[in-house]
């Protein structure tokens, strides 16, 4: 681990939210502008992996544990799939967002952003996921699970 | 809801259900399985009953009007194969509770079982959808969740079975979406119906006929057209019994759907079909497979593998069937894929019952299991004499429709192929019969049947396999809807 050398310590704690809040930038513009749900989640994965690197998985795994993780991977494609049983159940078609607001582009903007936040949820717990996987493979020396 | 949903709940339901089971404990996950399986079952007997009836049903993701947006459409043909699919997947889960646990462990249970839903929702989405690009979504995620189900597998054989099906697999799903990629340079279209009314403008371009050929080849490698076949003894061999009998019912038969749904209603109208020799290319391979895979199948020791074999001998006979290329024979075809799903279905619950309690299937360890699993064996004899063909089984039904549509074209030396290549399977079974009833049991083997529950979901198939052989209103007279669906065009 490279947690002995201070100043990287330092520069990854210095780092740490301007990446998180990029991330959030990213996510909130997705769905008018470049971005969403997928680049935030690969950012904020990325974050979490730049302070796993430094400060070993067993600090990672206290701030993000492997349970939570791996509840994400399926909690974003329920999301994603629910906010299109809602418009079913507001009377239209599956995936038909104009109905969760009064005006259709309202309703539109809504669903997107919905659906970009279990995408979000659903790609960083994934990356991590695999990342985990593998960084505590090589740690214990054997599958760890 | 009204049932005017029906067709995207039909793949919403697993679809979502299989983050529900990853999220809920692992031992409600089977429960979620069936549940979640035999409520499909029922969606789909609803939306085919409504087919029937009613005619094409055409259903528009998001709202959006098709073409532009994704269009399930389903017509006599695809709400035939879901009900295949569906049904299998319900008797397979219900089937599947003691095998799991016992092949895959508790620990991972959760896992397969969700893996198994996403493979259900892909392979019905790849029937449901008339969207191309649709259809290669849907073909990855029930091809990624089957190569997990095959990883699964005790042996760790499985792991390169499963590595190898991914990389054929996924040559398979990139050639179909270059070709995919090729049609929609130049109909500027993905909409199936819509592609079908705009290739004859573009078919005498280069274009046009290289997505043809991609098309060809890539299909043919997830259906397992003879010489593509060789990723699939292995995954069929090694795979988890739960997986080998679900895959085999059904996923070579979705692919042979896509075969018929592009080259019948897309490409029809353009007569390419007929242009580029596919029908006799697509002969000669299927008499290769019938007769190559099965003499391979002869000389196999382990059961499983010699059912894979097997597998590839009678996806020949479907693809003969579209070979041929008369009604009949098309016909006979796609009873054929109903049929072959049914006793292959049971063939691979039933040794996944022997399997239970013995481990590995190999012809030596069958030895007196005529005795000791009586219920077991009975239930493989009759499934096995339908693989052969016998009369009063579905085996017979679609072999006397294949013959009939060679007779048509007047090809005496196709029927007698016919005949000849179903005598093939008398040989491999016979072994397998041999073994369990007339070599003494090892004296010393405590082994006893099967559980309740996995002898009555496997005999569900066996019963189908008579069942239909002997009333084939439902079967035969739906599959030449479907034929004469798939003929027309859209």
């Amino acid at each position: 681990m490279l947690h002995d050398s201070v100043i990287l310590r330092v520069v990854v704690k210095l780092l740490l939210p301007p990446i998180l809040l990029y991330a959030l930038y990213v996510q909130a513009h997705g769905e008018y502008g470049p971005g969403g749900g997928f680049q935030a989640g690969v950012t904020v994965a990325a974050a979490m992996i730049l302070y796993t690197l430094i400060f070993g998985v067993p600090e990672a795994q206290r701030v993000v544990p492997f349970a939570v993780v791996r509840t994400m991977v399926p909690l974003g494609v329920l999301i994603y799939g629910g906010v299109g049983i809602v418009g079913l159940m507001l009377g239209s078609h599956y995936l038909d967002y104009t109905v969760l607001a009064a005006s259709p582009p309202d309703g539109n903007h809504i669903g997107v952003v919905l659906v970009e936040i279990g995408v979000f949820v659903t790609v960083s717990g994934t990356m991590l996921s695999i990342f985990y996987s593998f960084s505590s493979k090589i740690e214990d020396g054997e599958d760890a699970d | 809801m009204s049932s005017l949903h029906l067709p995207a709940l039909l793949v919403v339901v697993p679809l979502l259900s299989a983050p529900l089971c990853a999220l809920l404990p692992g031992r409600l996950s089977w429960f979620v399985a069936v549940v979640v399986s035999l409520a499909t079952l029922a969606i789909t007997w609803a939306v085919h009953d409504r087919v029937l009836a009613e005619g094409v049903i055409s259903y528009m993701i998001g709202n959006w009007p098709s073409p532009l947006g994704i269009e399930y459409r389903i017509d006599e043909a695809n709400a035939f194969v879901l009900l295949l699919v569906a049904g299998v997947g319900a008797v397979v889960a219900l089937w599947g509770r003691e095998s799991v646990a016992a092949e895959v462990g508790r620990r991972q249970e959760r896992w397969y079982w969700t893996m198994y839903l996403l493979a259900l929702a892909g392979l019905l989405g790849v029937t449901i959808t008339g969207d191309a690009f649709n259809v290669f979504v849907f073909l990855e995620i029930s091809s990624l969740a089957s190569y997990v189900l095959i990883g699964f597998g005790r042996d760790r054989r499985a792991l390169t079975a499963a590595y190898q099906y991914l990389i054929m697999g996924t040559i398979g799903a990139t050639f179909f979406v270059i070709g995919v990629g090729l049609l929609y340079t130049m109909t500027g279209t993905l909409n199936m119906a819509d592609l079908a009314a705009r290739l004859p403008l573009v078919e005498e371009t280069r274009p046009v006929h290289a997505a043809f050929a991609f098309l060809v080849v890539g299909i043919s490698l997830k259906l397992a057209l003879f010489p593509l076949h060789l990723w699939l003894p292995n995954a069929y061999a090694y795979a988890p019994s739960v997986t080998t009998a679900f895959l085999s019912a059904t996923a070579t038969k979705v692919a042979v759907y896509m075969f018929l749904r592009f080259f019948l209603s897309i490409f029809g109208g353009a007569e390419l079909f007929e242009l580029l020799a596919l029908p006799d290319i697509l002969l000669v391979l299927s008499l290769a497979a019938i007769f190559a895979a099965s003499t391979v199948a002869i000389f196999q020791s382990d059961v499983k593998r010699m059912l894979a074999y097997s597998s590839v001998a009678q996806i020949g006979y479907i693809t003969l069937g579209i070979g041929i290329g008369t009604r009949l024979a098309l016909t006979g075809g796609i009873v054929h894929l109903f049929n072959h799903a049914v006793m292959k279905g049971a063939l691979f619950l039933l040794l996944g019952g022997i399997a239970y309690r013995i481990g590995n299937v190999t012809l030596d360890r069958l030895a007196g299991l005529g005795r000791r699993m009586p219920v077991t064996t009975a239930g493989i004899v009759i499934a096995g004499l339908s693989l052969v063909g016998t009369p009063g089984t579905v085996g017979f039904v679609s072999k006397w429709y294949l013959a009939q549509g060679a007779l048509e074209r007047g090809w005496w030396w196709l029927v007698a192929l016919i005949v000849v290549g179903s005598l093939l399977p008398v040989v491999y079974l016979g072994r397998v019969i041999e073994a369990a009833y007339f070599r003494p049991a090892p004296a010393d083997s405590a082994l006893h049947e099967a559980t309740p529950q996995m002898l009555v979901t496997a005999w569900i198939l066996v019963v189908a396999c008579v069942w239909f052989g002997l009333d084939t209103s439902l079967t035969v007279d739906v599959a030449s809807r479907a034929a004469e669906a798939l003929w027309r065009g859209q």
